[in-house]
């Protein structure tokens, strides 16, 4: 099968004009913002009431995904049903756009084991992080961001702080220097 | 389905193609964000948030949507702090946050894939851990506080400097892509 040459990316005020748009959309129509750590908090939350109910019933933080009869439905959720769309939205998107490929996206030079631990590693962090902050990239700094909470701009300021004060030491997981196995 | 759900998905899907439309499935490309060789993570994410804001006073002032109706995030000081320190940490190290991971996965990225199991194991975790540190969890508790509120601003001054400043930090990104 002959890949098609993807196309280049939307211009980046464009395409943040258009999401703000979205997100515009969604405060009006439906009086919220957008999410996405949520959706995992609330699928975590089945998982972990399938695991152990007792532990999820009792614990502060995952009860208050479980619905008022102490079961967990993540499909009735609204961050899960909006990720959901996320995916296929995206999906659609890079198909258009001839840019869908099954491929592990890393710096030169870096090795495939290397990129899967950060990642994995990386997510766990931001699962954590976002625990904390009640939110994320999406939750808290676009749409507490927009609607001028403080503690989302402190999560905003904190956030991009935090990424600048460790993009040196993790320089090598983009340049592949001195990580992994394998660099050139 | 409830409309409710019907709508989510709808917002889901525009949101998601204009983030892949962005680049942003791309880690190393959103990675080069916090090495200033391509800023298109500050641009995207701050021209959202400056429409957004923008839309939404002015459709308040117009009198046609009942701004004090949206639910603001709810403000916790110290937690929002370190948690934002914490997830900094994970985005430069994994190079997505997690509506772009879910989208790097849906474009065949088997990174995006692995921030998504990451995510889950650091939600699990730190949701376990929430009753450990539960002073620190609820520390800085404000509420629905909003910068008006804080700097006691009128709504339209503060909606006006953040967008100067959106305007300049957009000016500073563009010399800054130059040079790179």
């Amino acid at each position: 099968m002959a890949l098609r040459a993807p196309q280049p990316y939307a211009n980046p005020y464009v395409a943040g004009t258009c999401l703000g748009l979205v997100l515009l959309a969604a405060f009006v129509l439906t009086g919220r913002g957008l999410g996405a750590s949520g959706a995992f908090a609330a699928t975590s939350t089945s998982a972990v009431r399938a695991v152990a109910p007792e532990a999820a019933q009792t614990s502060p933080y995952f009860s208050r995904y479980l619905e008022a009869d102490g079961r967990a439905r993540p499909w009735h959720d609204w961050l899960v049903i909006e990720i959901l769309g996320v995916v296929a939205g995206g999906l659609v998107s890079a198909v258009a756009a001839g840019r869908w490929r099954l491929t592990l996206a890393r710096g030169r030079g870096v090795s495939p084991g290397a990129r899967v631990t950060a990642a994995m590693g990386g997510g766990a962090a931001m699962g954590a992080g976002a625990v904390l902050a009640r939110g994320c990239t999406s939750g808290q700094a676009l749409t507490g961001g927009a609607m001028l909470s403080v503690g989302s701009w402190i999560f905003i300021a904190a956030a991009f702080g935090g990424a600048y004060a460790f993009a040196r030491p993790l320089r090598a997981l983009w340049s592949g220097r001195r990580v992994g196995g394998s660099t050139r | 389905m409830t409309d409710s759900l019907v709508l989510a998905f709808v917002i889901g899907v525009a949101f998601g193609f204009t983030l892949e439309r962005a680049g942003l499935a791309d880690a190393p490309k959103l990675a080069r964000q916090f090495y200033l060789t391509d800023l298109t993570v500050f641009k995207v994410m701050f021209s959202a948030l400056v429409t957004a804001m923008l839309g939404l006073f002015w459709l308040g002032r117009l009198g046609v949507v009942d701004v004090s109706a949206i639910y603001v995030p709810e403000t916790f000081m110290a937690p929002q702090f370190l948690g934002g320190l914490v997830f900094g940490l994970g985005f430069v190290a994994c190079g997505l946050c997690p509506g772009t991971s879910c989208v790097s996965a849906a474009t065949g990225r088997l990174d995006g894939v692995a921030v998504i199991g990451g995510l889950f194991a650091g939600v699990v975790a730190m949701g376990f851990a929430v009753p450990a540190i539960a002073p620190f969890f609820t520390s800085g508790a404000r509420g629905t506080f909003t910068i008006p509120d804080a700097l006691h601003l009128p709504y339209g001054v503060v909606v006006f400097a953040v967008t100067l400043m959106a305007l300049g930090g957009f000016m500073v990104a563009e010399r800054i892509e130059a040079r790179a």
